[in-house]
C-alpha cells in the first residue's frame, strides 16, 4: 500500500445547525462544514435544525466562495420502505453542490456509489467502523474516502490503523461524547421508542420531563424513567441515559458516564502524530455563539501548534457540556 | 418452510464447565434447531471457552443440531482482528458477523449477520444477501412493520429473517467496561467480575424502577423480551427464524414453551410461572418504546 501524505495541518471539521451557524463556522476559519437536511436522514433531527434544499445549495455557494467544503450527512438507517427518502437526500446534496457525502447505511452507500461515483463518500462515526478490516471493506466496497473514527479508539491505536487502511480518517475534538458505540446504540428507542439509528434523535425532547420533589431536588426524566436527580441548586442536565445516575450492583453514581464532553486540545499533537487528516467539532444542535468560540479556538490552538508556541488547553472548558471534560478514549485508561 | 427455533449465543460470562454443561443439556434436550455458540461481548472470555468448544459442537452437531459460530460484537485490537480472520476462514461451520471486519473475509461464502450489524432495510439487505448472507437477524428495535417489509425482500434474495423472541435484548456495546468501571478496576485487569453475574447485573433508576442490566461491555434491557404471541403473525408474514437468547434459567423449558407458542398456543401465563422474576416486554414490536408491555 503506498504511504498516504499527512497533511502538515489538519482539516477543521465544524458543525451547523443553521445557514447562519454554516455563515458563522467558515468566517471564523473553518476548513469545512457538516450539516444535514431537515428530516430523518441526519443524526441531529432536532426540531428548528438543518438545512432545506434551498438553504443548503446557498449555503455550498457561500462556503465555496470562501474556499471552504461543505459534507452533507445522510448518515441514519432508512427504515425499510422509506429508502426513497435518503436516496433523495443523496441526489439533492449533490445537486446542492455537496463536497462529501457523509453515510452510514451500506444501502445508502451502495446507493451513492452507483448513483454518483463522482462525489466523495465518507463513512459516519454511526457505521461504526472501529478496525482496519472493517474500514477497507467499505473503502473496497463502495469507494469510500474517509471514515470518521469511532470514539472508541486510544491514540496508538488510531496511530496503528493509519498505517493499515487506504482511506483517511476523521477524530472528534470536541463536543458531546458518546460512550457507548455510535450507531449501535438502543438505549434512546428501550425508554422513548426513537432512537439515533432510526430517527436521528437520541433523547428526544418531546420526551424529557423535570420533576420538582418536595425537597426541593429536581429529577429529570426521558420518558417513564428518571435519569438524574439533582440536589437543590445543583446545575441540572439534560436526561442522556448514559450520563445519567442510577443504582447498580449496590452503587449509586453515574455507572455509565459523567455528564461531560470530549475536550481533545491537550492531546492535538499526538493526534497531528497519528496521521490523522481531520479535527471534527461536534455540536450541530449548539447555537451559533457556540460553533463560533470552538471554531475560532481550534483555528488559534492550530496556529500556535503550527508556529512552536505552546497549546492553551482550558480555554473551552465553559462551553463544555456540565462544564466537565473529558480526553474520552483517546487515553486508555478512560476505558 | 416450517418454523425453526434457534438457541442465541451466550452473552454472559459463565463458568466454562457450566457453559459446556448448558450445551450438552440442550443437545439432548432442548427443541431447537439451531444453536449459535462462540463469545460475542469481549475477547478476554474467548480463551476459556475455546478449550470446550470443540467437544460443544461435536456433541450439539450429534444431536442434529444445525451450529453456527458466533463472533465478537466489537473489534478493536490486532488480536481480535485475527481471531476474527480465524473464525471467517472456517469452512468447517458457518459464522454468525457481528462485525464488518468479518465481511471482508468470507468472500461469497454462506453466512449469517448476527444482530449488531445495522440491517434497517432492502437496500442493505440485498447488498449482503449479494455477499452470501442467508440469514439476517435483525436488531430488536426493529418493529414488526419494518421486519415484515424485510422478509418479503428476503424472499427475493434468499435471505430468512431471524428475530429475536425471549431474553435480555442486547442495546449497545462500549469500549468501557461497566462492571471494571463499578468495581472500580481497570478493564484491562478487570479480574473478570463480570462472572458475579451470570444473568446480567441490574440498573435500576435512582427513584428503584428497573431499567437496564449490564454485562461487561454490554448494556442490555432489564426486561426480557417476548414475543411468544406475535409469533403466528411472524410466520404469517415469512419470519420463520426465532432467536431464544440464553438466560440463567431453564432454556429447555423455555425452548419447550416457545416450540408451542410458535404452533399457536398461548404460553404467557406459563412463562410467567416459570420466570416470576422476571419483567416481560414487546414494545418495540408496534413500534414503540422498548421496554413496554402492551397487550395484544
Amino acid at each position: 500500500m503506498t504511504k498516504k501524505q499527512h497533511r502538515k495541518t489538519p482539516e477543521l471539521v465544524c458543525p451547523a445547525g443553521t445557514p447562519s451557524a454554516l455563515r458563522v463556522a467558515v468566517d471564523a476559519g473553518a476548513d469545512v462544514v457538516y450539516c444535514g437536511f431537515r428530516d430523518e436522514t441526519n443524526a441531529r433531527n432536532f426540531p428548528g435544525l438543518n438545512f432545506s434544499r434551498k438553504e443548503m445549495s446557498e449555503a455550498t455557494e457561500y462556503a465555496h466562495k470562501k474556499n471552504a467544503h461543505v459534507y452533507v450527512t445522510v448518515n441514519t438507517f432508512p427504515q425499510a420502505g422509506k429508502t426513497d427518502l435518503w436516496r433523495k437526500a443523496v441526489n439533492d446534496a449533490v445537486d446542492c453542490g455537496a463536497d462529501a457525502l457523509i453515510v452510514a447505511d451500506m444501502g445508502i452507500a451502495a446507493y451513492a456509489a452507483k448513483t454518483h461515483p463522482k462525489t466523495r463518500l465518507h463513512l459516519s462515526v454511526q457505521a461504526s467502523a472501529s478496525n482496519p478490516d472493517a474500514i477497507k471493506y467499505y473503502c473496497d466496497t463502495f469507494n469510500v474516502k474517509r471514515v470518521v473514527l469511532p470514539r472508541v479508539l486510544s491514540i496508538p491505536e488510531i496511530t496503528a490503523l493509519n498505517d493499515e487502511i487506504p482511506c483517511e480518517t476523521e477524530v472528534f475534538v470536541f463536543g458531546g461524547l458518546c460512550v457507548m458505540a455510535e450507531g449501535r446504540c438502543l438505549l434512546s428507542s428501550y425508554a422513548t421508542g426513537k432512537s439515533p439509528n432510526m430517527n436521528g434523535v437520541c433523547s428526544p425532547a418531546g420526551d424529557v420531563r423535570y420533576a420538582q420533589g418536595k425537597d426541593g431536588s429536581m429529577d429529570s426524566k426521558l420518558g417513564v424513567f428518571t435519569i438524574n436527580r439533582f440536589a437543590e441548586g445543583e446545575p441540572t442536565g439534560y436526561p442522556t441515559i448514559c450520563k445519567g445516575r442510577f443504582k447498580c450492583g449496590g452503587d449509586t453514581g453515574y455507572i455509565f458516564e459523567e455528564p461531560t464532553s470530549l475536550d481533545a486540545i491537550s492531546m492535538m499533537p499526538e493526534l497531528l502524530q497519528s496521521g490523522v487528516t481531520a479535527f471534527k467539532i461536534e455540536g450541530r444542535q449548539r447555537g451559533k455563539a457556540y460553533t463560533e468560540a470552538v471554531v475560532k479556538a481550534f483555528r488559534k490552538a492550530l496556529s500556535d501548534y503550527a508556529r512552536g508556541w505552546p497549546l492553551k488547553t482550558d480555554a473551552l472548558i465553559a462551553l463544555a457540556e456540565g462544564g466537565q471534560s473529558t480526553e474520552g478514549a483517546y487515553k486508555k485508561t478512560w476505558r | 418452510m416450517e418454523m425453526k427455533l434457534t438457541l442465541g449465543p451466550v452473552l454472559f460470562n459463565w463458568e466454562p464447565s457450566s457453559w459446556r454443561d448448558f450445551y450438552f443439556h440442550v443437545a439432548d434436550e432442548a427443541p431447537v434447531d439451531i444453536v449459535y455458540v462462540g463469545e460475542v461481548v469481549c475477547s478476554k472470555r474467548q480463551p476459556f471457552y475455546n478449550k470446550v468448544l470443540p467437544e460443544v459442537v461435536e456433541r450439539l452437531k450429534k444431536a442434529g443440531k444445525e451450529v453456527v459460530l458466533s463472533s465478537l460484537a466489537m473489534v478493536m485490537n490486532k488480536r481480535e482482528a485475527k481471531t476474527m480472520r480465524e473464525l471467517a476462514a472456517n469452512e468447517d461451520l458457518p459464522i454468525e458477523v457481528n462485525d464488518v471486519s468479518a465481511l471482508a473475509h468470507i468472500a461469497k461464502r454462506d453466512h449469517v449477520i448476527g444482530p449488531y450489524i445495522n440491517v434497517y432495510n432492502e437496500d442493505t439487505l440485498q447488498h449482503l444477501a449479494a455477499h452470501g448472507a442467508r440469514r439476517v437477524c435483525l436488531a430488536p428495535e426493529i418493529h414488526f412493520a419494518s421486519a415484515k417489509i424485510l422478509a418479503e425482500a428476503g424472499e427475493a434474495c434468499n435471505t430468512n429473517i431471524e428475530t429475536q423472541v425471549f431474553g435480555r435484548m442486547p442495546l449497545a456495546v462500549s469500549a468501557r467496561c461497566y462492571h471494571a468501571r463499578l468495581h472500580k478496576l481497570t478493564k484491562d485487569n478487570c479480574q473478570f467480575v463480570c462472572n458475579r453475574d451470570p444473568d446480567g447485573l441490574p440498573l435500576n433508576t435512582l427513584d428503584n424502577r428497573s431499567f437496564l442490566a449490564i454485562n461487561g461491555i454490554q448494556t442490555m434491557s432489564d426486561s426480557y423480551l417476548d414475543l411468544s404471541d406475535k409469533m403466528g403473525e411472524m410466520q404469517a408474514a415469512g419470519i420463520r427464524h426465532f432467536r431464544l437468547s440464553p438466560q440463567d434459567c431453564d432454556m429447555v423449558k423455555v425452548a419447550c414453551l416457545y416450540r408451542r407458542a410458535g404452533k399457536g398456543e398461548n404460553v404467557a401465563e406459563k412463562l410467567k410461572a416459570l420466570l416470576p422474576d422476571a419483567r416481560f416486554s414487546n414494545g418495540y414490536y408496534g413500534g414503540g418504546a422498548g421496554y413496554q408491555r402492551l397487550s395484544a
